[in-house]
């Protein structure tokens, strides 16, 4: 099957394009208003309508009250401003019984998303410099392995986890959820850290071998400092990645321990009730702001690190 | 008599020692739950297990069941259909942004903040999106109407002939802007004496791109291609936000068909067989793309 090395430089590779991005090159654009420019922004213009329509929808949708709505057209702003759709969606929307809004999911996906991300990243990092610069027998082996089970469909294992975490007394819990994301975060950021790892200087490495630094000491004092663009990276992935789950939040917890996207598709998709659909897009947004807040302010890093995390599928 | 060989010369497990406690996890993940949890459902999709997990093989008769569902079929042929329409629609409109914004534009980071942005969200958050501006009642039908044209219907969630078309263009809404990003990353990696000669040679524009430019950006669209696929077989949440799978069965896809086995309709054999064919479809569009990737390099 696919060579750890070749698919990490494919990854690479990914990666280095990703930094060919950082803008424009070449000639300053013409001043000129040609039938070529027309159709280049015209077309450019066309498709980024098609990709804001749908967060204007959501926006415009929460602020208008439920009359609006059955009357008007859903491409209208707002006649009359009202922010109760979202007071709603986060404080008193309902699940089945519960009736204590978005907010409950959203301190899950807060208790879930922090750990998850600081242990998962801790954990490939160590293994990346492990692989990197302590290689031992086998350790390749193991890591072909962990690349290929990246693209084994996350269904095929996930009985077995069950079964393992209830074994352990932790199936429905934050814990066993957040082992479970450290689990599936493992292979694109080992291959990250990996392949960052080996391409800093080797001669660092051995001179602090040399000064008789061991595998700890190197790792925190040396390893660590000199790689924190590549952990904020890894940190956007996962919080997002995280952030953004539904399979797992649905089958490794218990209903009170929901994260936010499986509360919100409850709230939605509930049958009973009227379906009072600016409460639910004030929803919609509520979940999708954590992503799109981390997204806005990473900017060009976040590029980066899905060029890299893209393999996860 | 140990106590002296390790005395003597180190034991090769104790080499390295750290590097390996501190790979427990990795190994652990690996060996346990990638490689031991695969072998394990593949195993049990054999046996008639139906609420608890049971060693009783009745040999291939849960896949005979597979393939004689109904709901089954139509979650392969959604999942195909979507898929092929997804790879093609991807890859073209990706590489026309891509293309459209490598000719040195203005307000190029605001272009691509715009494409890239549903890419951060989740596929809950695009379902449940586009069930709303699809809804007939509300949407771009009663739009379209209110504007005179009243016979005008566009209904893909309410109609099952068409709904996973309806879940592609949400599909497609979100995915994109990465396919943008990996396309216009390749265009940015050729050489720019490449157009320099195409021009001094006097080769239309259109036909550089197709004859020159794509030809050598095959890495690229392989990696695309893989990174597409391998998330297609996976695509579950959006269906589950946009249509729970309805109308009726209209739009269920193999990944629901395995979770609703395992955890609603308490069937692990039926669950673990289906999920085993999920992993032979992905092994199919895997295993060429290693051989070709891969395989041809230990002979050049």
């Amino acid at each position: 099957m696919a060579n750890p090395g070749s698919l990490a430089v494919t990854v690479a590779g990914a990666d280095a394009m990703s930094d060919s991005l950082a803008g424009p090159r070449g000639r300053r654009p013409q001043r000129s208003l040609s039938g070529r420019n027309i159709m280049i922004y015209g077309t450019l213009a066309i498709a980024a309508l098609y990709y804001l329509l749908p967060l204007y929808v959501m926006v415009v949708t929460s602020l208008k009250g439920m009359p609006e709505i059955r009357l008007g057209n859903i491409f209208a702003p707002p006649v009359e401003i009202t922010f109760e759709p979202w007071a709603k969606a986060w404080a008193s929307a309902c699940t089945g019984l519960n009736c204590d809004g978005l907010s409950r999911g959203f301190w899950n996906s807060v208790r879930i998303t922090i750990p998850s991300t600081v242990i998962s990243i801790a954990i490939a990092s160590i293994n990346g410099y492990a692989l990197a610069n302590w290689r031992f027998k086998g350790s390749e082996i193991f890591f072909t392995i962990l690349i290929v089970g990246a693209f084994i469909p996350y269904q095929v294992m996930i009985y077995p986890i069950v079964i393992v975490l209830r074994e352990m007394g932790i199936y429905g819990t934050l814990t066993g959820l957040i082992i479970v994301h450290t689990i599936f975060g493992m292979p694109i950021l080992t291959l990250l850290f990996r392949n960052y790892f080996v391409s800093l200087p080797e001669e660092l490495f051995k001179a602090a071998r040399i000064d008789g630094a061991g595998f700890w000491t190197i790792y925190l004092k040396i390893m660590l400092p000199m790689s924190l663009p590549i952990f904020v990276v890894a940190m956007i992935l996962q919080i997002t990645g995280i952030w953004n789950d539904f399979l797992f939040g649905v089958v490794f917890t218990r209903p009170e321990y929901y994260p936010m996207t499986v509360q919100l598709n409850n709230i939605v998709n509930s049958v009973q009730g009227v379906k009072e659909y600016n409460v639910n897009m004030a929803a919609t947004i509520l979940t999708g702001s954590v992503p799109l807040f981390v997204y806005f302010v990473s900017g060009r890093l976040f590029v980066r690190g899905i060029a890299a995390g893209a393999v996860k599928g | 008599m140990t106590g002296q060989t390790i005395a003597r010369r180190p034991n090769q497990l104790f080499r390295n020692l750290n590097a390996k406690i501190a790979s427990i996890p990795m190994i652990l993940t690996a060996v346990v739950i990638f490689l031991g949890g695969t072998l394990w459902t593949v195993v049990y999709s054999f046996t008639n297990s139906k609420l608890l997990p049971r060693l009783s093989f009745v040999g291939l008769d849960q896949y005979e069941r597979l393939w004689a569902a109904t709901r089954w079929t139509v979650s392969i042929t959604n999942l195909a259909i979507y898929g092929v329409l997804t790879l093609i629609f991807s890859l073209v409109i990706g590489f026309l942004l891509a293309a459209l914004m490598d000719q040195k534009i203005r307000f190029e980071n605001t272009f691509r903040t715009i494409f890239l942005y549903p890419f951060a969200l989740s596929f809950i958050v695009t379902g449940l999106v586009w069930q709303w501006i699809l809804n007939p009642e509300f949407g771009i039908q009663s739009v379209v109407r209110a504007l005179g044209w009243t016979s005008f219907t566009f209904d893909p969630l309410y109609n099952a002939d068409i709904v996973i078309y309806g879940i592609l263009i949400a599909g497609l809404w979100q995915g994109t802007g990465l396919v943008m990003c990996l396309m216009l990353a390749g265009l940015r990696g050729i050489d720019g004496e490449i157009w320099k000669a195409a021009r001094v040679d006097g080769i239309p524009t259109w036909k550089t791109y197709l004859f020159i430019v794509i030809p050598m950006m095959r890495a690229v669209f392989v990696t695309t291609l893989v990174i597409i696929a391998s998330g297609i077989v996976r695509v579950y949440d959006l269906v589950v936000a946009q249509t729970s799978g309805g109308p009726g069965i209209a739009s269920e896809v193999p990944a629901k068909y395995v979770y609703d086995y395992m955890f609603q309709a308490q069937n692990l054999g039926q669950g673990f067989a289906a999920s085993t064919m999920m992993l032979v479809t992905v092994a199919i569009i895997i295993v060429p793309w290693a051989y070709l990737e891969f395989g041809g390099k230990k002979r050049g």
